[in-house]
């Protein structure tokens, strides 16, 4: 193994691809850890409504928009507390009474109708609440009362789920509200829309806030799933995730196996017998049930997991195939020499017999990354992912529990699976041309 | 040499090769029994690991005994105290007649026993389709579907691989060479993934195959449609497997291929004007047969552990679909179960491809 073999890489362009994928997805990784810790995004990840609650619900990204001709609505938040712009008209009726009037308008363009709307209102008062008043204005002006109510210190008012609009609308309301009244079919009118929002405060110290959110049909860069979640940052977290854990597994199995294999070669006997009885007994372990079992019974912690696969995978295959090897190197005259000058064991399996094997051992390394890649990502597709971190396998989960593939959710599979995919095609591709540079037989092949 | 004694020589060379073949399989056959029986243990270990099963198994009885004691009449006219003493009582003579009351080491020979002769008890939630309980049951009666799709996979991979990686040694450094060059990096995937995307395209995005199950609902009537209903069924999750396998099977096995063609006695055999065809046949193939069925024993094996996500993903009611349920159901008895079926089906390939190994390669000797 020399810099010039190293060179030779620039002759495959495979692995010239693999190479600029992995170094994009080892980057990807170090800006996920540095700019979102590993806490924040993990409390992010499983804060619940609180942190989710402006997004829309399982769809897909912004970007599909690019791709159809019928054009899907974007969120539209209006957040009185956040948003100094928004129109406020306050008129004090008598010493207690006042009348605060909000007022949100926004142009809607989609070809589709929203997915919900809802109002979340935050008010202060000593005894009697504010009491509500919503009316809607559509661009052809007509005008819709939409609710009289008063709220509490924190209320939530679902329009959607408002069945007496729905009734006298004569159709779910995110849809009536916006729907063309002159057109056969259901079409949304576009134009200019407002939605008055007045409320009547009975004490003088008692006002209200309100974040009206009109939710859209796409969100983001990847799309949200069933829980609101903005899936790019469980597809951004995965990746440091999986390199993690396919390089930790791949890298100590495989140099565990190497020095096991040398040292059974070295001292020959009774060693090698048992290392190679082993390794025949280990082979025939049924793995993934033995992972899934200790997944289901033990515990799903990724490091746990980690720490059987290793514990598995020590005594693999391919130690037979570096016995061959060093069986083969052991006879080597510099080994002779090494013995002849007085090397101790240790020394001649850690200085020369394994480095000689290292050009072997790097490809299958890298192959084996993304095997373990898969492996983590198969036991999450089966409900046993880790439970605090997101992983790509478990967004693929979340998808199929939530039916995603028959909801036409594809994106929510489909995404996890690109990054899968990139993650185990970039090192293949770059394993494979390894192996054909160091192993000369497959030279030119 | 007599004609008599060339022909001996061929009988005694005959004799020769199945007593080593005979001698070989029963000591491969040994191994693979001890190595089974080392598999289950260990199962059973990690089955038990932190008392699970005996959590498991305590509760049952606890259970099962406070509600005999309150539908039991006789008993109705006891104090609290009275009762909770009776059931104390009953419990400790249950767990003994169970032996939960020994060490665990000495019943996890007991357990090891029950799981390698294949008396696995009764699931605590799950039923077989005919309304058994027993493990047993409900393992075997998925295991032909299980058998069905992978061994029909196996057998289609192998001899697809074989033929297009010949085909492809002979035209090295063609297109088509090259293609199956480029793809053979597919194979990091495993078989599950390709059937999201194949699911995707061909269930829900044009809907003209079935998105996973065995068979249609409701069955056909007939046996040939029913056929044609598996048949159709069976596409989905072959191509699913096939692409997750077959470009590295023809990638690698091509690359053997040209390394035996370039050995001298292939030159030899051409100098001499010997067809391709023979060549190929005698000269290739012959010694480069054993590295390609070691290589698909160890490729099957992969395949048998990948079963359980495979068969969930196209919900394919073989027994990797049962593991699954019973994971959900956290029923040990069936997990414990399907792990010890297998364990042997596991020995069973690698023994039988053993066998075959033995066959094609004169030169295996024992250990």
């Amino acid at each position: 193994m020399n810099l010039r073999q190293f060179r030779e890489i620039t002759r495959y362009p495979s692995a010239i691809i693999g190479l600029i994928i992995i170094i994009f997805l080892v980057g990807l990784s170090i800006y996920t850890v540095i700019a979102l810790p590993y806490e924040e995004a993990v409390n992010k990840w499983r804060g619940g409504d609180r942190v989710w609650q402006d997004n829309p619900r399982g769809v897909p990204p912004t970007w599909v928009n690019l791709f159809r001709s019928k054009k899907l609505p974007e969120s539209i938040i209006f957040d009185t507390a956040t948003d100094e712009t928004i129109q406020k008209q306050v008129t004090p009726l008598d010493e207690n009474l006042t009348d605060i009037v909000y007022t949100f308008q926004f142009d809607y363009t989609a070809d589709e109708f929203p997915q919900e709307i809802i109002l979340f209102f935050t008010s202060t008062f000593e005894k009697k609440a504010p009491y509500i008043s919503l009316l809607w204005k559509t661009p052809d002006g007509r005008e819709i009362n939409i609710g009289d109510f008063s709220i509490e210190r924190a209320y939530t008012r679902r329009i959607s789920q408002d069945d007496k609009l729905a009734k006298e609308l004569g159709g779910p309301p995110e849809v009536m509200l916006f729907a063309d009244p002159n057109s056969e079919e259901r079409i949304p009118l576009k134009g200019t829309y407002t939605l008055e929002i007045a409320g009547l405060a009975f004490e003088p110290e008692s006002t209200f806030n309100v974040k009206s959110i009109i939710y859209g049909k796409v969100f983001g860069l990847a799309g949200t799933d069933h829980l609101r979640r903005d899936l790019v940052l469980g597809l951004l977290w995965g990746t440091p995730v999986a390199l993690a854990f396919g390089l930790l597994a791949a890298v100590i199995t495989s140099l565990l196996t190497m020095f096991i294999a040398a040292t059974g070669t070295w001292f020959g006997g009774w060693v090698d017998s048992l290392i190679q009885r082993i390794t025949e007994i280990n082979m025939m372990l049924p793995v993934l049930p033995i992972l899934i079992m200790v997944g289901v019974f033990y515990s799903r912690s990724l490091w746990v997991i980690l720490g059987v696969v290793i514990l598995l995978g020590i005594f693999s295959a391919s130690i037979k195939s570096y016995r061959a090897m060093f069986m083969q190197e052991r006879e080597a005259g510099y080994i002779q020499a090494a013995k002849a000058y007085g090397a101790g064991d240790v020394r001649i399996i850690f200085r020369y017999l394994v480095p000689r094997i290292f050009p072997v051992l790097i490809p299958s390394l890298v192959v084996l990354i993304p095997s373990y890649v898969f492996l983590e990502a198969s036991l999450a597709v089966l409900g046993l992912g880790d439970p605090i971190m997101p992983t790509w396998g478990k967004i693929i989960n979340d998808a199929r529990v939530n039916g995603a593939l028959l909801k036409g959710q594809y994106y929510w599979v489909l995404e996890p699976s690109f990054m899968l995919m990139l993650t185990g095609f970039s090192f293949a591709m770059l394993g494979f041309a390894l192996d054909r540079i160091f192993n000369p037989r497959l030279r030119g092949m | 040499m007599t004609v008599d004694a060339q022909a001996d020589a061929v009988t005694q060379a005959r004799y020769d090769t199945l007593k080593r073949i005979g001698k070989y399989t029963i000591v491969r056959f040994f191994m693979l029994m001890f190595a089974v029986i080392i598999g289950v243990y260990i199962t059973i270990l990690v089955a038990n690991m932190g008392g699970y099963v005996d959590d498991i198994l305590r509760s049952e009885i606890r259970e099962r005994i406070a509600i005999q004691i309150s539908l039991d009449p006789q008993y109705k006219e006891l104090s609290t105290e009275e009762r909770k003493e009776l059931q104390e009582k009953l419990v400790a003579l249950e767990e003994k007649r169970l032996g939960l009351d020994k060490p665990f080491i000495v019943r996890s020979f007991g357990y090891l026993k029950n799981a390698l002769t294949l008396n696995l008890g009764r699931a605590q939630n799950m039923t077989s389709d005919s309304g058994s309980r027993q493990v047993k049951l409900i393992i075997l009666e998925r295991l032909p579907a299980t058998l069905l799709l992978f061994g029909t996979s196996f057998l289609l991979n192998f001899f697809v691989s074989l033929f297009f990686a010949l085909m492809l040694s002979r035209r090295y450094g063609s297109f088509w060479d090259r293609v199956v060059v480029a793809l053979s990096p597919t194979s990091a995937a495993p078989g599950w993934f390709y059937g999201i995307f194949l699911i995707v395209i061909f269930a829900a995005w044009l809907g003209i195959l079935p998105y996973g199950g065995m068979v249609d609902a409701p069955p056909p009537e007939d046996p040939l449609h029913y056929a044609l209903s598996v048949a159709e069924h069976m596409i989905l999750p072959l191509l699913a497997l096939a692409i997750s396998q077959i470009f590295l099977s023809i990638y690698s096995w091509r690359t053997f291929f040209l390394i035996y063609s370039t050995e001298d006695y292939v030159e030899m055999a051409k100098a001499k004007g010997l067809s391709p065809r023979a060549i190929e046949r005698r000269y290739i193939l012959r010694p480069t047969l054993p590295t390609i069925v070691t290589n698909f024993a160890l490729a099957a094996i992969a395949v048998w552990f990948g079963a359980i996500i495979f068969e969930t993903v196209f919900n394919w009611p073989g027994i990797g679909r049962v593991y699954f349920q019973a994971i959900g159901l956290f029923d040990t008895a069936v997990i414990v179960g399907t792990t010890v079926l297998y364990a042997y089906l596991l020995a069973a390939t690698v023994f039988l491809l053993d066998i075959v190994y033995a066959f094609i390669d004169p030169r295996v000797k024992i250990g």
